[in-house]
């Protein structure tokens, strides 16, 4: 029996809209949809195929690495974005970094009560590769920002500080706006920084100098020495190069994790 | 290893160090020699070891003393190794640990790895050659021997040659592989402008895409890696991935929530979720997805975010209102308390603590005492006893 009716109608329409679109040289988009299924069936098997070639360069070779992340960016393409992503399933660079990410968060958490939540790219990479043990594979400290960089949408304040010829990753949410950045770059010479010594390099005032070295001494990243000869100066433990060679203690780390 | 003199280890003045490394055992050419562990460190200027357990044990060579390096992979029960080919000693240097040696090159090995690092800032400093732009107090050892030198060209040929090939087979691989990889990156790209060009007709509604196309494509994107850039996104419709996924979290983090006080900070999830997983890892972005979606699907936990941008994960019967008032009596019976003392009495991490505290201020039970000496939190009297 025919089903002339409600449907027919629809169905009428539709083709009409598409006859319409196609007379203008539209492509619609569920065509391009399709097309870009059997697109990404394709690119699935020239993945493997590069994974089966190249899989071991990936893992090994830190500059080829770079170059990798580089080449995604500039197409648009984040091979990190998911866990479910082509890019992670098949050459593996999704739990290399997100392995990663667990043990700089690790590391972070227990050095925090000493540095307050700022610590030096260098110390984090050391202290990571100890952590790692002898039989893991080596990392790169770009291998460290990159896995960094994708740890700040966890809402914990992660956050990457440029400073000297480095940078200071901070993992606590407490604030840092530029004033307080350029005095921890004025820092990060020397371990410490006065109140002159900001007044006469960025040309500030007395009062916003000590507004920002008095947050930083809240939020435990500073530590004030009134001894000193002179004036009081600001230590900053993250930038203790002491620090380096320090061990975790047992206590420490248990205090650290509730 | 005769190119060792011994040193004090102070840097001298104009002399800055570049990188350090410990678990790293000196090896004069194939052989072991009493040096075993130490940190390693690389100044402008020179290499020095210092024995990790006695400081007075400590030796340098200054870099100009070094004619190239190489790297030597890690293996099983191997280290990975940089390999440090030497000019002869200078007849004026000063006193080290061996008067002789039968090898030219000295092995560092990385038993706690940091090899790529070293290798890459060792490679910088002998480019660039501080040293000699940067005077230091002590005077450079620069072998400029004429006979050395005749003896030194003829070893070095041969191992300058041996180098070359090897580069040029590592540099076949990499630029196969490079190769390769632009080629697989092009065709990334057409899916790029292909995603573009949908997302544009989608917004546009040209043609019909139902519910069920959306998600698919949504899928698409996820599988490349691509940016979502359909703007009228709901969370509630993520992809069937995130919604596997947020289905998966309700069940692996009951208990753990329950032990927890009902609460936990996102990056305690990440970490327990992703330790427990052990492969196939969730990335940040998967597990925020994927918290998202729980409260449209009405599972026994949901996502959180404190004005501060912490975002913790909670059992749906979690109040952390009601904490509130338990908090309000701890602080009350001590007098006042920080963050860090309040997380210490209740068992709880200081992130959380520090929300739970900042909640009840915001509810008018506690009031702060921000001073240099830390942030404070006093029972509101203000509102008690007015």
């Amino acid at each position: 029996m025919h089903r002339r009716g409600v449907g027919a109608g629809a169905i009428a329409k539709k083709k009409l809209a598409e006859a319409k679109y196609k007379e203008r040289g539209t492509v619609l988009a569920e065509d391009q949809l399709a097309q870009m299924s059997k697109q990404l069936d394709m690119f699935k098997t020239n993945l493997e195929e590069f994974a089966s070639k190249h899989k071991q360069e990936i893992r090994k070779n830190p500059e080829f690495r770079v170059q990798f992340q580089d080449m995604c960016a500039t197409i648009g393409v984040d091979p990190l974005a998911s866990g479910k992503g082509f890019w992670s399933e098949m050459l593996g660079v999704g739990d290399f970094y997100y392995e990663l990410g667990v043990q700089i968060i690790e590391v972070c958490l227990a050095l925090k009560h000493r540095n307050g939540g700022l610590i030096t790219l260098e110390e984090l990479h050391q202290q990571v590769l100890k952590g790692r043990g002898k039989f893991a594979q080596d990392v790169s400290q770009d291998d460290l920002l990159r896995a960094i960089k994708k740890l700040k949408v966890l809402g914990n304040g992660f956050g990457i500080i440029p400073v000297g010829g480095t940078y200071l990753i901070q993992s606590v949410p407490a604030e840092l706006n530029m004033d307080h950045t350029v005095v921890l770059q004025l820092a990060e010479k020397k371990g410490y920084v006065t109140v002159s010594e900001i007044r006469s390099s960025l040309k500030w005032e007395t009062e916003r100098a000590q507004q920002v070295l008095e947050h930083l001494l809240k939020e435990g990243m500073a530590w004030l020495d009134m001894q000193a000869v002179g004036e009081p100066q600001y230590w900053l433990p993250a930038l203790f190069t002491e620090l380096y060679s320090q061990e975790i203690t047992p206590e420490e780390a248990k205090e650290a994790v509730p | 290893m005769d190119r060792f003199s011994w040193t004090t280890g102070l840097l001298e003045l104009g002399e800055t160090l570049v990188v350090q490394q410990r678990g790293v055992r000196l090896c004069d050419g194939e052989e072991k020699v009493k040096f075993d562990s130490g940190v390693l460190l690389l100044s402008t200027h020179r290499l020095i070891w210092r024995d990790h357990k006695n400081h007075e044990c400590c030796i340098a060579v200054p870099l100009s003393q070094i004619v190239f390096i190489e790297e030597q992979a890690a293996g099983i029960g191997k280290s990975a190794k940089i390999v440090v080919h030497l000019h002869p000693a200078s007849s004026n240097k000063e006193p080290g640990p061996f008067q002789s040696s039968k090898y030219s090159y000295v092995k560092l090995s990385f038993k706690e790895h940091g090899q790529i690092e070293f290798y890459r800032r060792l490679s910088e400093e002998i480019t660039q050659r501080r040293w000699e732009t940067m005077p230091t107090g002590q005077t450079i050892q620069v072998s400029k021997d004429s006979q050395a030198g005749r003896i030194r060209a003829v070893g070095i040929i041969g191992i300058e040659r041996k180098l070359e090939e090897k580069r040029k087979e590592t540099d076949k691989n990499i630029s196969e592989a490079f190769e390769d990889l632009s080629k697989l990156m092009e065709k990334a790209k057409e899916m790029v402008e292909l995603s573009k060009s949908i997302a544009n007709k989608i917004k546009e509604k040209q043609g019909d895409i139902t519910e069920d196309e959306t998600i698919r494509f949504k899928s698409y994107l996820l599988s490349m890696g691509i940016a979502n850039p359909v703007t009228r996104e709901t969370y509630g419709s993520g992809t069937h991935y995130h919604m596997q996924l947020a289905k998966q979290l309700a069940g692996i983090l009951q208990t753990p929530l329950e032990e927890r006080g009902g609460i936990m900070s996102l990056t305690e999830v990440y970490c327990l979720v992703n330790r427990a997983r052990g492969l196939e890892l969730l990335s940040p972005e998967d597990l925020v997805n994927a918290c998202k979606v729980l409260e449209s699907l009405k599972l026994p936990i949901r996502l959180r975010i404190f004005d501060s941008g912490v975002m913790v994960i909670e059992l749906q019967s979690h109040n952390e209102e009601e904490m509130v008032a338990s908090a309000l009596e701890t602080v009350s019976e001590k007098g006042s308390l920080t963050a860090d003392e309040f997380a210490k009495l209740v068992g709880m991490s200081v992130l959380l603590a520090k929300e739970r505290l900042l909640l009840a201020e915001k509810m008018g039970h506690l009031c702060r005492d921000d001073s240099v000496e830390g942030l404070r939190f006093y029972p509101n009297l203000f509102l008690t006893q007015s």
